[in-house]
């Protein structure tokens, strides 16, 4: 870090373009933490690459049309996953009737109508919260209210309902942070025109919100396929070998299925395993890079 | 010469930002079929004041409003249906606003707020405001374009057709030529000058030769205060009641 003061040794021109200590020192650091950054990256990326490649290696032998359209056999040591696939998406399914309209709703009304005071800045904190509870205590508070006290049972309706709950503050949060994107200036002209609130939101707000929300809503789909806990005692059966015919029955679901023939399946085979892995987070990916399309898709037609 | 009838008659209004004063004590007529100018510094009222006039303060918290204002000899305080008064009464930001809908659907979605349904009606009141703004021949053709992506000054011109869409009795404008380049601005002076045959027109402005060009009479607002109200010939030729109000027309101020 050694070089000559500013009145130094070179004549002329020069001279004002010579770094400064301090100039010197920015640069060093400017480097160092760029590097800084770029090896946290790679420390991130790292695991998802790890896993993503076990898995694929392993795993990829099992996958089959026989093993995704298959049930499981001799006592969940073989066969395939069908039930399970089939569960998981009869799960995504009510969950999401229950958790978009209610949470959409909120949103908007949070976001449109809600005047800004201490009630609903304690209600957005409440939401924020019920994002970070464990999933395992929404498991409890499942049973608790949709098997014991509403009367659902085990069922696929409890279990749902529970997601749903679950995943309510990421639709709720990705609503209303895509209505807020819609500059304010787009409502004044419109409630300046003489419309509602209501015409507003629906001409104006909502059309140009609706990629934000919809990619919310496809990433608590994912969320919601990956979820064991809150399944685990509101709905999901350790083998149910039919496929469920209403909201009332047991169901299956790829996560609960992965769990059980993973620590309670003595002898079932490690491809097994992977391979139920595998097809799980191909769904999981599969429905984020479609999330991440459609934004992109939308943000192509971007209107201002 | 302009009608000496009153449309707009304001008394001892006073506005407040939670508490904060914005505006106080100001009284004033604005006849029928006039440009009434306003001028003034930043920060001197004059954009809340238009705010209150179509009682968009409803939707800004924090924001009180005092004493009377009566448009069409209705004290709008007392109007229940406010939509109905802001329908008469069109705006113009000083930011164009196209919405990120076609350049059709930005000059009928008043008319369609207002119940219009009929393709040819619409059609009509679409081409009808869209000449008037002296927008139509550049847009003649792809009516059905987003209207957020024109340029400024034409996005600013859609705005104007679109506040024509509601077929308003009065026309605020608030400061629009702020984003708008001096051939477009002169463009939608001419149109304001054809409008102001049919419709009253309120124009806040920071360009006091804008002022001299357009309005028949003139308001100086100063720090929340009304300095005073005059012919804006007389008030460029010197002929002020306060000292203040020719300091600012002559760019002697502060």
């Amino acid at each position: 870090m050694t070089h000559s003061e500013g009145n130094g040794g070179v004549p002329g021109q020069s001279l004002i373009f010579a770094a400064t200590p301090l100039n010197m020192r920015n640069h060093q650091l400017q480097w160092l933490f760029r590097v800084l950054f770029g090896l946290m990256t790679l420390i991130l990326v790292v695991p998802v690459g790890i896993i993503l490649g076990v898995l694929l290696v392993r795993g990829g032998p099992a996958i089959s049309f026989e093993f995704l359209f298959s049930y499981p056999s001799d006592g969940m040591t073989a066969g395939g996953i069908w039930p399970a696939l089939v569960g998981t998406m009869w799960l995504v399914a009510v969950s999401l009737i229950a958790s978009v309209p209610v949470g959409v709703a909120a949103a908007i009304y949070l976001s449109e109508y809600a005047p800004d005071n201490w009630l609903t800045r304690g209600i957005n904190l409440a939401i924020i919260n019920l994002a970070g509870v464990p999933s395992i205590v929404h498991a409890l508070f499942g049973v608790g209210a949709f098997v014991i006290f509403a009367g659902f049972g085990t069922s696929i309706l409890a279990a749902s309902l529970t997601l749903a709950v679950m995943t309510l503050p990421l639709v709720i949060v990705a609503t209303r942070e895509s209505l807020q994107a819609v500059p304010v200036a787009f409502r004044e002209a419109c409630w300046n025109m003489g419309a509602t609130r209501w015409q507003t939101i629906r001409t104006v707000v909502l059309p140009n919100a609706i990629s934000g929300i919809l990619t919310g809503v496809i990433l608590s789909v994912s969320r919601t396929a990956g979820e064991t806990a809150p399944i685990m005692f509101t709905g999901a059966a350790f083998f149910f070998p039919f496929l469920p015919v209403s909201v009332f029955d047991q169901t299956m679901a790829m996560a609960m299925h992965l769990f059980v023939i993973s620590t309670a399946v003595p002898g079932a085979p490690d491809e097994l395993k992977y391979g139920t892995a595998l097809t799980l987070i191909t769904l999981v990916l599969l429905m984020n890079a479609a999330s991440i399309w459609f934004r992109s898709y939308l943000r192509g037609k971007k209107k201002w | 010469m302009v009608g000496e009838d009153v449309r707009l008659s304001v008394r001892d209004l006073s506005i407040s930002y939670a508490n904060q004063p914005a505006l106080s004590g100001v009284s004033l007529d604005v006849h029928e079929r006039e440009i009434f100018g306003i001028i003034g510094p930043a920060g001197s009222g004059k954009t809340s004041f238009l705010r209150t006039l179509n009682r968009m303060e409803m939707l800004h918290e924090n924001m009180t409003v005092d004493g009377s204002i009566v448009f069409d000899g209705h004290d709008i305080s007392e109007i229940q249906n406010v939509y109905a008064l802001r329908r008469r009464i069109g705006v113009v930001f000083p930011l164009p606003v196209g919405l990120p809908l076609s350049i059709y659907d930005n000059v009928a979605l008043a008319p369609r707020l207002s119940g219009i349904k009929k393709k040819d009606a619409l059609d009509e009141i679409v081409e009808q405001c869209l000449r008037r703004a002296a927008l139509w021949d550049e847009v003649k053709d792809r009516l059905g374009a987003l209207g957020s992506l024109l340029s400024g000054g034409q996005q600013q011109r859609l705005t104007i057709a679109r506040a024509l869409s509601q077929d308003p009795e009065l026309l605020l404008l608030d400061e629009f030529s702020i984003a708008v380049d001096p051939v477009t601005t002169m463009r939608i002076e001419d149109v304001l000058k054809e409008l102001k045959q049919e419709v009253t027109i309120i124009l806040v402005t920071n360009l006091v030769q804008q002022a001299r060009r357009l309005a028949d009479r003139t308001a100086f607002f100063l720090s929340g205060e009304l300095v005073e109200v005059g012919e804006t010939e007389a008030l460029f030729n010197g002929k002020v009641k306060d000292q203040r109000t020719l300091d600012y027309l002559e760019g002697r101020f502060g």
